[in-house]
This record gives structure tokens, C-alpha cells and sequence, in this order.
């Protein structure tokens, strides 16, 4: 996480657009890792990355360094460095457990994340840009798959909602 | 090489770690989740019994439930989900009238997860039949095995859902018996907001339960029962 | 009876050429479009709804990949019966067969609900669903007929052409087997759960793939400037003529043994008689534009040309089109019967015969797989050697 604070510090200082206009070739591909350029499938498998590296190159424009709305926050149910690496994991193998099995894992589920780090003022994890979900995967880059099904709000505030209606 | 390089390299090397380590934690996560309660349990069958005695033509009370429980649009467009229906039958040699509610049987045999290439359609233990959303392609196969028409398709991009009920565009749907509900000890809302409780919910095999009992006492009749999938949801008075 | 190519006339048809290919690239290009619309708005912006399910799509679909699977009959009366007419012609049929299925199985894939979620289908897999069977049998087809293809044009790999072939011949019954059993596996809906199913698309297959086959035959002889030997030629109609007549018979039979159940009487009058677009699709579409007439440009005496017998096959072609339409939405339009001697109504169009209208959408999601086939072949047949050589003296 530090190293990412570091880069976020690093693209503060410059727009994207001069970023990747300031590099050359060979930088980049130093700066992807790539040095075995020899053979033909890393050369494609490189112009993949660049391409990857360039469709991403937006968000970055959008969002210098996330600064999130964590909601109430407070102590999480795991270790938080921890959290920022395997939350996914943990989700993914709980809905499985959660749905097929009927294995409710109140703890670790989707819903008790939502109602702790939903935003105290719009009770959302990703009604706005610095959502505690959205700030984060807009950061990083990674598309959030959850909220085309699943509500991002409190329940509290869903059923408030629902009942206003 | 610049700094910029420098941090460049450092992004894709954490992004890259992250998905290594990934797969101890989650071998580790499993034991822990075997620790968190029970799961569905094959010792119940859960089950409905509707007396249609009981259902009044006209009342949609449950019909209305859902919707407000399961928060669909509650409109009747052919596009449009609708996971419990009124059905009004007449006899066609005597001409007596009947109203009842249709909805997934929750069948112990089900074509739906027959068809399913992707094992998204599934009987879970105790007999509640769900579409895992997670794996739903949206191919609709389902829809054409249902005899009950019990299924419906999200046609349109969805937003402000129940945070109980996971329901999304491009994936099939259908009566999860309110299987939110039942977890944490209820009933469906149907069953509860029935003013002339018709629809009596319980476990099948609890000899003791209401509906067990009352399966063992009065004549009551699986719909399309010919097709012997063994529907948990079962009719009374037709 | 060829003309020397001139200059001119070689020009004309690299245009001609590159006018086809923008063609068909734009066909599939609106296709494509469409399928960023269906996802963007869901499937709202289609004519499908939660009667009738599967929709004009579907249509397309099943007939490229029921041609594909028949238009291997060349190949394997060629490979399998040692026939060397049928043989000389077997490249391109398996060339065909490859495009089809490309094409038919680009569009099921685009019209599910959740396309990007392909992946889940190829590890999630339940063993007991006939769709998930299709999808093995279908890209094993693929391979299959690589492979096929290979033995035939690889001269090392010849030995095992025949091996191949045999492959072929049984792997594509097994595949439209199982689209038949799509729908025969669907006990509940009257239209289908028959075990006639699979025979049927099976002897369907053979007049759709025949007929396919002989109308790309036949444009690729014009554009080469050659004709056909009009033995060959007679034949390759006899054939045709026979496969028309029996698939006629089988749907025949299809719909008699429903006619004769009492319980399905009621939805055979529908198609058949009273269901308004159905039965006239049925008659006028399947039966006369799609059988009679076909059979008349093939066996009438006095009318010998070929072009006559590529219309019969375009014909037999729109008249596949018709009754896949007939079964497959006719057959849901038909209501579900979940209280037998009971007249039954809802909000859920229980008891009452759904409507439908395809929307611009899902034909150019259809056209775009046509235009994927059509694309493959034209391309592949101009850059490799897929003209049938046939040698001067054919004696079997
Ligand atoms: S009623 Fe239909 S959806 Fe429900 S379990 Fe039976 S087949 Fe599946
Ligand atoms: S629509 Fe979804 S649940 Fe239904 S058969 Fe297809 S993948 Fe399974």
C-alpha cells in the first residue's frame, strides 16, 4: 500500500496525458517488466499490457489519490492491510457459501461491509465518486461487479426508502 | 530510470503480488467459513400449502407482498418480472371458479436445474430452489423447461434493490420462497400477508409442523403432478 | 466452355470482391452494434419478453448450425461411401460447415443475457444439461472439421483422412441430435418434448446443408466463369430433391402424431390452422415457397439450367427460415397448460396466446452471424483452393 501512496504521489504531479507522452518506449517496457522482448509472445503479450496500461490511463486523470468516505469505519473485521488485499476472496467465497449452501457468514458478508462503510451522509457505498467501494476501484482501476445486482445502500435506509414511497 | 518508471514498476508488481497471495488466504477462508453456522439442512423440506378454498377472487395481497418484499416494479408488462401470479380458473364442465397463487413450485425434481448449463439453477438442501446470479448466463433455458412459468428475465437495468435481494439485468429470476427470510427464522411475505391465511408455510418433513399435518389430513394436489416433479408448493380445494 | 479471363473482367471482380467483403463487414459491424445496444439497454429493446423467451436469434442460430452439421453430408458421401464427385467437393463443405457454425454460435453467445459471463459457462459446467452437452459437441465440430479439412490438404496427413471423415460422419448425427434434443428434453410445452425432434432436424439438416451447399456451389462456378457437369449436376439435384422430400415427411409426421393426441389438438389447429401468422408462414413460407416450388425447379422437365436449381435452394434455404420461426415462436406463443379442463386467465398471459414482434435488433444480431459465415467463406475460399476439381472421367 505504500508503494501505491508513492505512485499516487508521483502522477499528482503530472497529467497522464504528459506521462505517457514523457516516456519513451523503452522506459516503458523497462517499466513493465519486460525485458525478455526477444521472443514473439512477449512482444504481443507487451503490446497487450501497453494497451491495458493505456485504457486504464483515464482513471488516473480522474482520481489523483482516493480519498475515501469510509462510512462509521472503526475496527474492521480482519486486519485492514490485510482486508485491502483479499476482501474480494473473501466475498466471493462467501456468497458461494452464502447462496448454494445456505452458509451465512454474517461477519464477512457483503451486507455488514455496506453497514459499516456505507457513507453517513447518502448511507452509499457508491452513490459518489469517493464512495468507500467505488473511490477505491476507480483508484485501482478494477471494474466493481457487484452493484449491477446487489444494493450498495444500508438496509435501514433502503427500507426507509421503500417505506416512504 | 525515473522515478516515474520507478513507480510505474512498483504499481504492477503489488497489483501482480496481490492475486499470488491470494490463494493461500483462500484455502485458509474455508475452514474459517465452516465454522459459521449450519447451511440449509436436508433434513427439511421447506413448503407451501394453499387453500384455494381460503383465496379470495380479487385479492392480490400477496402478489403485492412480494413485489414490496423482493422490491420489483409490481407492473404487468410482458417484460416485466413477476415472481408470483393470481391465476383465476373455471372448470370448464361445471363452471366453478377459482382464484389461487402461482409462483416456483420449488420442485424436488426440477427441469429448471436440469437445463441449466452452469449449474446456476440449484436445489439447495432443503429443497429452496434459486438461480445463483453469480453464474446465471441469461440463456433462458430455464424459462422454456419451467412448466409453471414460474420464471422471469431481467429485460432492463435495475437500481435500488433490496439489500436482501440480489437481482440484476441479464439474469433470470424467480419465488426464492424468501429464502432471507426463512435464514433467519420467518416466513415468505406471501404466506404472512395473506389476511385469510390460504398459504400456510412450513417444513414438510417435521411431522409435527402445521403443513405436515395438514398434508396428512386433507386432500390436497400438486399442480401438473402428471409430470411427477414434486412440487413443495401443493393446492388445496381444486 | 470457360472464357479466357481478361483484364478487365479480372478487375472488375477484385471489386467485386472487395465490394462483398464491405458488405458483409458492415452487416456484421450493425450486428455487432446491436449487441452493444441489447447489452447496454438489456433486452428490453428486443421483441422477447417472458413468454416468448427465445426470439428471432434463435432462429438464425439453430438453422446456421443445423445447415453446418448438414452440409457435411457432401463431405462424408465423399470420405465415408468413397464417392469421388462428392469427395472432390468435401473441402468446401467443410469449409462451409466451420463458417455456419462460427456464425450460428457467435449468435447464441451475443444474445444471452450475460455474454461477458461466457467463461462461467466453460467452468461452471452441469452435466446434466443438454444446452451444456451442445456446447462441447459444438466445438468439437470445430475441431473435428479442422482436423478433417487438414487430412484433405495436407498430403502427409492423407492416411487418415478417411478416419477423419468416419469422425465427421458421426460426430455431426450426435450434434443435431442433441439441438433436437434442445427441445425434446422440454416435456412441459406441447410444441416440444417429442422424440420425433431429433430424427427430424436431423433429416432437415440434410436438405438445409444440401441446399446451402449447392447455392455456394453454384457462385463460386459463376465467378470462376465454369459450369457445372450437367451429371454432376443432375445428381446433386436428385439428391437435393430427395432430402426435401424427406424432411417434408418428417414434419409431416411430426405434426400428425401431435394431431393424433386429443390433448394436442388444440395447439395443432393453432400452427396449423387458426393461429394467424403461423399457419400461413407454415403453409405459404415452409410448404409451398419451401418444398413444393423447390421441387418443382428441381424435377420439372425443360428447366435444366443450374440457376434454376440454386433458386430451388434459396428457396428451401427462406422455407428453413420459416418453419424454425413457426417452431420455435409459435411454439411459445402457445400457452402453457397447467390446469387441463379449465379455462385459466392472469397477469401472467396464462391461458392466452403470446404475442410477438422481432425488433430491428435481433434480425441484425441474426444477419450479423449470416454475415460472419458469409465472410469466412468468401474470404477463405478466395485465398485457398476450395473450387471443386473434379477429374474428367467419373465412373462410381
Ligand atoms: S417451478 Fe419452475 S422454476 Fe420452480 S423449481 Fe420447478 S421448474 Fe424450477
Ligand atoms: S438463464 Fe441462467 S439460470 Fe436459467 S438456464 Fe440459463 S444460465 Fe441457468
Amino acid at each position: 500500500m505504500n508503494l501505491l501512496r508513492d505512485q499516487s504521489a508521483a502522477l499528482r504531479t503530472r497529467s497522464p496525458l504528459a506521462y505517457l507522452q514523457g516516456m519513451s518506449r523503452g522506459s516503458l517496457r523497462r517499466a513493465l517488466h519486460i525485458d525478455l522482448l526477444a521472443t514473439v509472445p512477449a512482444r504481443v503479450t507487451s503490446a497487450l499490457l501497453l494497451v491495458l496500461v493505456c485504457v486504464a490511463q483515464p482513471s488516473y486523470a480522474v482520481e489523483a489519490q482516493p480519498k475515501l468516505d469510509i462510512g462509521k469505519g472503526g475496527q474492521c473485521v480482519e486486519d485492514t492491510q490485510w482486508m485491502r488485499k483479499n476482501h474480494m476472496h473473501l466475498l466471493k467465497h462467501g456468497r458461494d457459501d452464502a447462496l448454494r449452501l445456505g452458509i451465512r457468514d454474517e461477519k464477512h458478508s457483503l451486507k455488514t461491509c455496506i453497514e459499516c462503510h456505507a457513507s453517513t451522509k447518502d448511507d452509499s457505498v457508491t452513490a459518489r465518486a469517493d464512495s468507500f467501494c467505488v473511490g477505491c476501484h476507480k483508484y485501482e482501476a478494477v471494474k466493481l461487479d457487484c452493484f449491477e445486482c446487489h444494493s450498495g445502500t444500508r438496509k435501514s435506509a433502503w427500507l426507509q426508502q421503500r417505506n416512504a414511497k | 530510470m525515473s522515478d516515474m518508471d520507478m513507480d510505474r514498476r512498483n504499481f504492477l508488481k503489488t497489483s501482480v503480488g496481490a492475486a499470488a497471495v491470494a490463494i493461500a488466504p483462500g484455502m485458509m477462508l474455508y475452514s474459517v467459513a465452516q465454522a459459521k453456522g449450519e447451511g440449509a439442512s436436508s433434513k427439511v423440506r421447506w413448503g407451501m400449502l394453499i387453500d384455494t378454498n381460503q383465496c379470495k377472487p380479487g385479492c392480490n395481497d400477496c402478489v403485492t407482498a412480494c413485489n414490496n418484499e423482493n422490491g420489483l416494479s409490481g407492473e404487468t408488462k410482458a417484460t416485466d418480472s413477476q415472481w408470483i401470479r393470481k391465476i383465476d380458473i373455471k372448470d370448464i364442465s361445471t363452471g366453478r371458479e377459482i382464484s389461487l397463487p402461482m409462483m416456483c413450485q420449488h420442485c424436488e425434481h426440477p427441469p429448471c436445474v436440469d437445463v441449466c448449463p452452469t449449474n446456476a439453477s440449484m436445489k439447495r438442501a432443503d429443497g429452496i430452489v434459486l438461480v445463483d446470479k453469480h453464474r446465471c448466463i441469461g440463456c433462458r433455458y430455464c424459462m422454456m423447461a419451467c412448466p409453471y412459468k414460474a420464471r422471469s428475465f431481467v429485460h432492463e437495468p435495475l437500481t435500488g434493490q433490496n439489500p436482501d435481494v440480489p437481482r440484476g439485468k441479464g439474469t433470470v429470476e424467480s419465488c426464492t420462497l424468501c429464502v432471507h427470510r426463512i435464514d433467519v427464522g420467518g416466513k415468505p411475505a406471501c404466506s404472512e400477508a395473506c389476511p385469510n391465511q390460504a398459504i400456510v408455510f412450513g417444513d414438510l418433513n417435521d411431522e409435527n409442523s402445521e403443513i405436515a399435518q395438514k398434508v396428512r389430513s386433507v386432500a390436497s394436489v400438486q399442480v401438473r403432478a402428471d409430470l411427477r416433479l414434486n412440487p413443495g408448493v401443493r393446492y388445496q380445494g381444486i | 466452355m470457360s472464357s479466357t479471363p481478361t483484364l478487365e473482367s479480372l478487375q472488375f471482380k477484385n471489386r467485386l470482391y472487395w465490394l462483398l467483403l464491405a458488405i458483409g463487414g458492415l452487416v456484421a459491424a450493425a450486428g455487432m452494434y446491436a449487441v452493444h445496444l441489447m447489452e447496454h439497454h438489456g433486452h428490453i429493446i428486443t421483441g422477447m419478453n417472458n413468454q416468448i423467451v427465445w426470439g428471432m436469434p434463435h432462429v438464425f442460430a439453430i438453422f446456421l448450425i443445423v445447415a453446418a452439421s448438414g452440409v457435411l453430408n457432401v463431405a462424408s458421401i465423399g470420405s465415408v461411401f468413397g464417392k469421388a464427385i462428392y469427395k472432390a467437393r468435401a473441402p468446401l463443405a467443410s469449409l462451409l460447415s466451420i463458417a455456419m457454425l462460427a456464425g450460428g454460435l457467435t449468435v447464441l453467445m451475443l444474445d444471452l443475457g450475460r455474454p461477458d459471463r461466457i467463461i462461467v459457462a466453460a467452468t461452471n459446467y452441469n452435466l446434466t444439461s443438454v444446452f451444456a452437452w451442445n456446447v462441447l459437441l459444438y466445438s468439437g465440430m470445430v475441431g473435428l472439421v479442422v482436423v478433417y479439412l487438414w487430412t484433405m490438404m495436407e498430403r502427409r496427413m492423407n492416411p487418415y483422412n478417411k478416419a477423419a471423415g468416419i469422425g465427421v460422419f458421426v460426430w455431426r448425427f450426435v450434434l443435431t441430435t442433441g439441438t433436437g434434443l434442445i427441445f425434446a428434453f422440454l416435456t412441459a410445452r406441447q410444441a416440444y418434448g417429442s422424440a420425433l425432434l431429433p430424427p427430424m432436424f436431423i433429416v432437415l439438416s440434410f436438405a438445409w446443408g444440401m441446399a446451402v451447399f449447392h447455392l455456394v456451389q453454384t457462385s463460386i462456378y459463376m465467378w470462376n466463369e465454369k459450369v457445372i457437369d450437367p451429371a454432376i449436376l443432375q445428381r446433386k439435384k436428385h439428391l437435393l430433391g430427395v432430402f426435401v422430400l424427406g424432411s417434408l415427411y418428417m414434419v409431416a409426421t411430426y405434426h400428425l402424431t401431435n394431431a393424433y393426441f386429443s390433448q394436442q389438438q388444440g395447439f395443432e389447429r393453432f400452427i396449423l390452422l387458426d393461429g394467424g401468422i403461423y399457419p400461413s408462414l407454415f403453409w405459404w413460407g415452409y410448404v409451398l415457397l419451401g418444398n413444393v416450388l423447390p421441387l418443382v425447379l428441381l424435377y420439372a422437365p425443360g428447366i435444366q439450367r443450374d440457376r434454376w436449381a440454386a433458386l430451388a435452394a434459396l428457396l428451401i434455404i427462406l422455407g428453413g427460415f420459416a418453419l424454425l420461426y413457426v417452431f420455435i415462436i409459435g411454439g411459445q406463443a402457445w400457452p402453457l397448460n397447467l390446469f387441463p379442463g379449465y379455462e385459466v386467465s392472469s397477469t401472467f398471459a396464462d391461458g392466452q396466446i403470446s404475442a410477438y414482434s422481432p425488433s430491428i435488433y435481433e434480425f441484425l444480431l441474426g444477419l450479423g452471424g449470416l454475415s460472419i459465415a458469409f465472410l469466412i467463406t468468401t474470404v477463405s475460399v478466395r485465398v485457398l483452393n476450395f473450387m471443386p476439381q473434379d477429374k474428367p472421367y467419373i465412373a462410381d
